[in-house]
């Protein structure tokens, strides 16, 4: 069982800009689970599987030992620099379970599907790429990725990378119901399957029952150092569930009960143990990681009961303490570097077996009360305004209590400034207002100019492209709120372009709102770690990121269950519009008239004429047979009458039998 | 093909169409007869055209789910009763702090009371954002708890909303259990799993009104006037830290964010009250459905609470009516007339069914003018009204139990009776893909499961007003022919005709003038200090009394009156000609913004407008018929005038006792501070009407 050796691989931070310190020379594979006890009585569970291989001009023939070859091809043919997919439901809560980690800023994803592709061809090219590229993936992953591909649902942020400058193409599809339909393809990525390893946890009922599931499909080619060409692909999958461990939950709390977190273990929140790694793995490990928040409320607890020796690491003392019990002791204890560390215990499963299996549990002992890191400023988006005609788009900005912390950090400077950029893509038939946006910092408003420091934007084109909006903002470091509001039309869609269930409303995609001063990372003391790909992972500096809400226009729809109705009237108007505009040019009102006062100018006005007919012809309307004795033509028609008369006395007739005795 | 062009030419062929419009102009008085009965009667027979309400939307599926309520839930809710009504806390602590305990996110909105303001341009606006006079202390800050549960698997992008008015002065028992009802469906919906769409549960603070309380948090959540939050949200109203003690106990993660939270689009939204006083027979359920101007949720709501009340609850659904026309004797005969009739109808032909009993008649009358009224009045009947305006489908519910909320025995059956009702509703509106689009959203109730849809409701209308612009029509073509056979007459002839026309235009238009000044004296005679309705009222009326006097001298000065030599014969008959067709329009245009004030409006102001003639006229044919009409005018004539007619509508709705002359100011009063359009209607439309139609009937000829 003796692996081969295991290159050194470190990511770049950047999704987009891959330096590779090794070239990939084999393929490999690994799989690691990170648990994280969550402070609003959930658990995050974390799924991480990378499997990388190296490229070479046959591979695209060849067969890979075990790589997905599905995923090469795909990176082949079209071109892939890098590209992320991901595959949502639910909301991530980055109130409670925190804005300010790795796993936060990289596996928190907007409801539905994302999808953005960095591609390695010439800028005119990029389009057709992402054209097939989302046919491709909506085959491979049993998705409607494939509306991706129409020009207005997606678009080519700028600033977002600056390196991949017009290869970059983005968009998502945030009403995409997320199953297990498209957990299947995706597993099927995996060497093992979910037949062993730690896949094999995933059992559907479980996963789909929980409060935010995201699977993330992220694809990264690697340059080789010495000459600058492909070197590998590397596949990182991974899957984002926030669980409530227990099921059978204890009904409704007091307000006055103090609530101890509830204990777990994996069988309790999968039902399912760990029976063994997958044997094609290089590294298969279990984490749980305590976060800062915790670990300082343990260590006050600890310091406050008893004596705490914090020399004291020894394995008892972590596993079994006066707040907590572990089942099983970690093979290894990370500690964070900074003062105020979360820990992080790793468990190998290389030893278990299906005789012996792992079963990981967390017993509560005492109940504890801490809160996430957040991100500088919570971030929430909300539509204003109503009725059908316009609106707008409010992006408010909260600080935290990070933001007070970043101040006392940055208090020896004298302008401290805090950039947030934001990304906002709005569908063309939400026609917005760039020029109305307002930027309302602590509640006063504010010139755009003074906190604006750059503003890309791309109007949308009606059923072409959808507007996109980038700005980077510099706000004061004492910012207590920021409101950014931005005003816009409700347009109007021809009737094939309303999709079904059109009277829901249409979509606004999340905003994305990143903060580049600062990263999300973990510092670990102990060098070995960065065997494992995770822990790279979240050792990587990349910066925080999180998305808004998703929002719900209400446009306005026609009543599509009308639709006879509404040709009926069009005809009849037209109809009716046609038939006296004819009648209007055809005839010669004034040549008639001089006509007629020809003949027989001793005649009364038209009107009073007609006026008279009538009164006379209301008494005689009695005797239909009498001749008209005016003209030919309406003695002719009153021939016709009797015959009329008859005709409809004879279907009334056949309508009374057909009524009353034929039924 | 010559010869046919001849004999066409010969004369011109009139069509059909033109004919029949020959016809009626030149019958007018039969067919203004004949189209006004018909509508009194079709609007009688309404009740008997109501069809049976159904669930129109497939997604909402009500009742297909067994109710999850249970009585674990209810004890909940009681200990929440007991605790809100006898601890000494601030209740709006309480209601936080047991929110939070559900997980639920728990935000303070505090308001100011909104001052009555009269906006004369704001009746078709969207609301505003709205005046708040500054010098208002702490004390009076109104403070709405909202408690918001995420749905665990929902996207957020929309919202079902629950709103519990209470008084935190004085929770009274009613309050208190639609607090627990509220409560214990809350507490049931923070742990299912099934829910789609985020549930908004506000306590609203009925201090100072339940629906400027729910408009207030509404304003803040749909419209947010972000700058002018300071002065509600500053310091020294202390309270704000409130929210920072609550949320200590649960998770510490609670101060980090004290905003006003939102979620997503609202899909509906349910007012639950109790009624303080117990009905006696059996537990029953009211249910308010008329928003500003007439605006009714769409039919699928009522529906549903229909559904579930009756076949899963057992509750009794009563929709308001008038109790004064139950008694009414002519009422009952009708019914009887129109029972026997339908089994006249039902002996001939088996097949026929329209016949309906006369208690389910007068019933149902009852109801349906009851619809109108309150639709006619164009305020709204409860708190659910300011959802409306947002395009938010919502009702009221007003669960009255079998006996008074203060000493019942049974309150916790009555909270899961309740409860099960409000889950089963939520479960429904949850299961909606769209927005309420399906049913109806013109519609008048003549019980809570019999409706009578806008293609039914309009026949009776449509009649009422047709005979209008007929009859204007053949007096407009009467005057033009009194004038000498002007058909080949000089041009001058043809120009002083039609500024005959424009004379009566000019007069009429003065007096709509007229009509538009004194709906806005409200404005002026509301800066008045400490007056009292009474004084006001009459102040108003001698000053439009004054207006009317000052623009008729205006108008009668030599100026406008270009040819003043002798009142012409005709005159009278084209001002008539021109009121009966502004009162057209002006019907017509009412029944687009608000049907029931233009049918109401359209059976007080259409008879005397067809039947006006001077009577001085009348005096001097001195025929029995001539004396009559002279008499119907003068009836009519008295009855049109806007504060009899409304004295007499609200007797006939209300009952009299207790009506006196201020209560037209008051009615007036609540009319503009609900931005209502009858308001409007009666200022712009009737009275100047009505001011025409006594000219008319006074006029020298």
């Amino acid at each position: 069982m003796a692996l081969p050796p295991t290159t050194i691989v470190t990511l770049s931070l950047l999704l987009l800009l891959p330096i590779l310190s090794s070239s990939i020379v084999e393929e490999a594979f690994s799989e690691e689970l990170l648990l994280k006890p969550l402070p609003d009585r959930k658990i995050l569970t974390h799924f991480h599987f990378q499997t990388e291989a190296p490229i070479s001009d046959d591979s695209f023939a060849r067969h890979h030992h075990l790589f997905p070859k599905s995923i090469a091809q795909l990176v082949k043919k079209f071109h892939i620099k890098a590209m992320e997919l991901s595959f949502t439901q639910g909301r991530w809560n980055y109130e409670r379970w925190g804005g300010f980690d790795p796993i936060s800023s990289q596996n928190a994803k907007p409801p539905g599907v994302e999808l953005w592709a960095v591609f390695d061809v010439p800028p005119h090219q990029v389009d057709a790429y992402w054209k097939n590229l989302t046919h491709s993936l909506s085959g491979l992953f049993c998705a409607s990725i494939n509306f991706l591909e129409s020009s207005s649902s997606y678009s080519a942020p700028k600033w977002a990378s600056q390196s991949a400058l017009g290869s970059l193409r983005y968009g998502t599809l945030p009403r995409e119901a997320v199953c297990t339909e498209n957990l299947t393809p995706w597993l099927k990525l995996l060497p093992c399957r979910d037949k062993a390893g730690l896949s094999a946890l995933m059992d559907r009922p479980s996963i789909y029952r929980s409060f935010y599931h995201s699977q993330r499909l992220h694809l990264t080619t690697s340059k080789a150092p010495a000459d600058g060409l492909d070197s590998g692909i590397i596949l990182e999958q991974t899957l984002t569930v926030v669980l409530q461990p227990n099921i059978q939950r204890a009904g409704i709390s007091y307000p006055d009960e103090i609530k101890i977190q509830p204990s777990w273990s994996l069988s309790s929140i999968f039902g399912r143990k760990i029976n063994g790694r997958c044997v094609l793995a290089k590294s298969s490990n279990v984490y749980l990681q305590f976060e800062r928040g915790l670990v300082t409320q343990l260590e006050n607890i600890q310091k406050n009961t008893v004596a705490y020796d914090s020399n004291d690491t020894g394995t008892e003392v972590l596993r079994r303490n006066l707040c907590f019990e572990l089942s099983i002791t970690p093979d290894r204890v990370h500690r964070e570097l900074e003062k105020s560390s979360s820990l992080l215990y790793e468990y190998s499963i290389k030893g278990y077996n299906d005789t012996e299996q792992f079963d990981l549990g967390l017993i509560w002992k005492y109940p504890v009360v801490w809160s996430s890191p957040h991100a500088p400023l919570y971030a929430s988006r909300f539509l204003t305004g109503s009725g059908n005609e316009r609106g707008s788009i409010a992006i408010s900005l909260k600080s935290t209590e990070l933001t007070k912390d970043f101040i006392a950090a940055n208090n020896v400077e004298e302008k401290c400034k805090l950039q947030v950029n934001v990304l906002q893509i709005v569908p063309w038939y939400i026609k917005v207002y760039y020029h109305t946006l307002q930027i309302l910092v602590d509640e006063k408003p504010h010139a755009v100019t003074d906190f604006v420091e750059k503003m890309g934007v791309s109007p949308s084109e009606d059923k072409v492209s959808p507007g996109l909006m980038e700005l980077v903002l510099r706000f004061p470091c004492e910012i207590k709120s920021a409101v950014l509001n931005i005003e816009f039309d409700k347009g109007f869609l021809h009737i094939d372009e309303y999709p079904p269930d059109a009277n829901q409303g249409f979509d606004i995609p999340s905003a994305i709102i990143s903060f580049p001063d600062f990263h999300a990372a973990l510092q670990f003391l102990n060098n070995s770690i960065s065997n494992s790909p995770m822990l790279s992972k979240l050792q990587e500096k990349s910066p925080v990121l999180s998305y808004t809400e998703v929002l719900l226009v209400p446009l306005t729809t026609p009543d599509f269950s009308m639709p006879y109705n509404v040709i009926t009237i069009t005809c009849t108007v037209f109809a009716l519009y046609f038939g006296s505009l004819l009648n209007v040019l055809r005839r010669r009102v004034g040549e008639e008239e001089r006509l007629l006062k020809n003949k027989d100018a001793n005649k009364a006005a038209i009107l009073r004429r007609i006026l008279d007919k009538f009164w006379g012809r209301s008494s005689e309307s009695t005797q239909p047979q009498q001749p008209s004795s005016s003209s030919s033509s309406s003695s002719s028609s009153s021939f016709i009458n009797p015959k009329l008369f008859l005709k409809v006395l004879l279907v009334a007739g056949i309508a009374v039998i057909w009524q009353y005795y034929l039924k | 093909m010559a010869e046919n062009e001849n004999v066409t030419a010969k004369k011109p062929r009139v069509r059909p169409i033109v004919r029949l419009g020959i016809f009626l102009i030149s019958h007018s008085n039969y067919v203004s007869l004949i189209c006004f009965v018909s509508g009194i009667v079709a609007l009688l027979l309404l009740p008997i055209l109501a069809k049976n309400t159904y669930v129109s939307e497939n997604a909402l599926m009500p009742g297909s789910a067994n109710n999850m309520l249970s009585t674990h839930h209810v004890s909940h809710a009681n200990k929440f009763i007991n605790d809100l009504t006898d601890s000494d806390i601030e209740s709006h602590k309480i209601i936080a702090h047991y929110m939070s305990a559900l997980d639920a996110e728990v935000t303070y909105h505090k308001f100011y009371p909104q001052l009555n303001q009269f906006h004369p341009l704001h009746f078709f606006t969207s609301p505003d954002s709205g005046l708040v006079s500054k010098n208002i202390s702490c004390s009076s800050l109104g403070i709405n708890v909202a408690g918001i549960i995420r749905a665990p698997r929902g996207d957020g992008k929309e919202a079902i909303v629950l709103v519990t008015p209470y008084n935190p002065k004085k929770v009274g028992p009613g309050e208190a259990l639609s607090l627990g009802i509220a409560y214990s469906v809350f507490s049931l919906l923070s742990r299912v799993t099934w829910l789609a769409k985020d549930v908004i549960w506000l306590v609203a603070d009925s201090q100072y009104g339940e629906y400027s309380a729910v408009a207030a948090w509404l304003r803040e959540y749909q419209a947010p006037a972000f700058h002018e939050a300071d002065i509600v949200n500053s310091e020294i109203c202390n309270d704000s830290n409130a929210i920072n003690e609550l949320g200590q106990n649960a998770y510490s993660d609670r101060k980090l964010y004290g905003g006003f939270r939102r979620a997503g689009t609202m899909a509906a939204a349910l007012v639950i009250k109790v009624a303080e006083q117990g009905n006696h027979h059996e537990d029953s359920l009211n249910i308010y459905p008329e928003a500003s101007n007439g605006q009714m949720p769409n039919l699928d709501l009522i529906n549903i609470v229909n559904y579930l009340g009756v076949h899963k609850q057992g509750l009794r659904i009563k929709v308001t009516k008038m109790f004064s026309l139950l008694g009414s004797r002519w009422l009952n005969t009708l019914g009887g007339i129109f029972e026997s009739l339908g089994q006249i109808a039902r002996s001939l032909n088996p097949e026929w069914k329209f016949g309906i009993s006369a208690t389910e008649y007068v019933e149902g009358a009852a109801t349906l003018a009851s619809s109108l009224y309150y639709q006619g009045l164009g305020v709204p009947t409860g708190p659910h009204g300011a959802f409306r305006d947002y395009q938010v489908d919502a009702i009221t519910l007003e669960i009255s139990p079998k006996v008074s909320p203060t000493k019942m025995i049974r309150r916790n059956e009555f909270i899961l009776l309740g409860g099960r009702l409000i889950e089963g509703v939520i479960r429904s509106v949850n299961n909606l893909l769209e927005k309420f689009h399906q049913s109806f959203f013109l519609y008048l109730l003549t019980s809570s499961s019999k409706f009578v849809s806008v293609g039914v409701y309009m026949i009776p209308f449509a009649l009422l007003v047709a005979p209008l612009p007929i009859l204007a029509a053949s007096l407009h073509a009467d005057a033009s022919k009194s004038t000498p056979q002007s058909t080949s007459s000089t041009e001058v002839d043809v120009s002083h005709k039609s500024w005959k026309w424009l004379n009566a235009a000019r007069k009429v238009l003065v007096i709509h003038l007229w009509g538009a000044i004194v709906s806005l004296l409200p404005y002026f005679l509301y800066q008045i200090p400490n007056s009292t309705p009474t004084t006001n009222f009459t102040v108003w009326g001698i000053l439009s009394a004054f207006s009317l006097l000052i623009l008729y001298f205006i108008s009668a000065s030599p100026i406008f009156e270009a040819a003043p030599s002798q009142p012409e014969k005709g005159e009278w008959a084209s001002l008539k000609s021109v009121t009966i067709s502004t009162a057209f329009i002006g019907l017509s245009l009412m029944s687009v913004i608000n049907f029931a004030t233009a049918e109401i409006g359209a059976l007080l102001i259409v008879p005397i407008c067809l039947l006006a003639r001077p009577l001085k006229l009348d005096i001097r044919a001195r025929s029995l018929r001539a004396l009559l009409r002279a008499t119907c005018n003068l009836v009519l004539g008295f009855i049109a005038l806007p504060p009899v007619a409304y004295a007499l509508t609200k007797g006939a709705f209300e009952g009299f006792y207790g009506t006196n002359v201020g209560d037209y100011w008051n009615w007036v009063e609540s009319l503009w501070t609900w931005n209502s359009a009858t308001y409007l209607y009666v200022g712009i439309v009737h009275l100047p009407c009505w001011a025409l139609c006594i000219h008319i009937l006074f006029h020298p000829c």
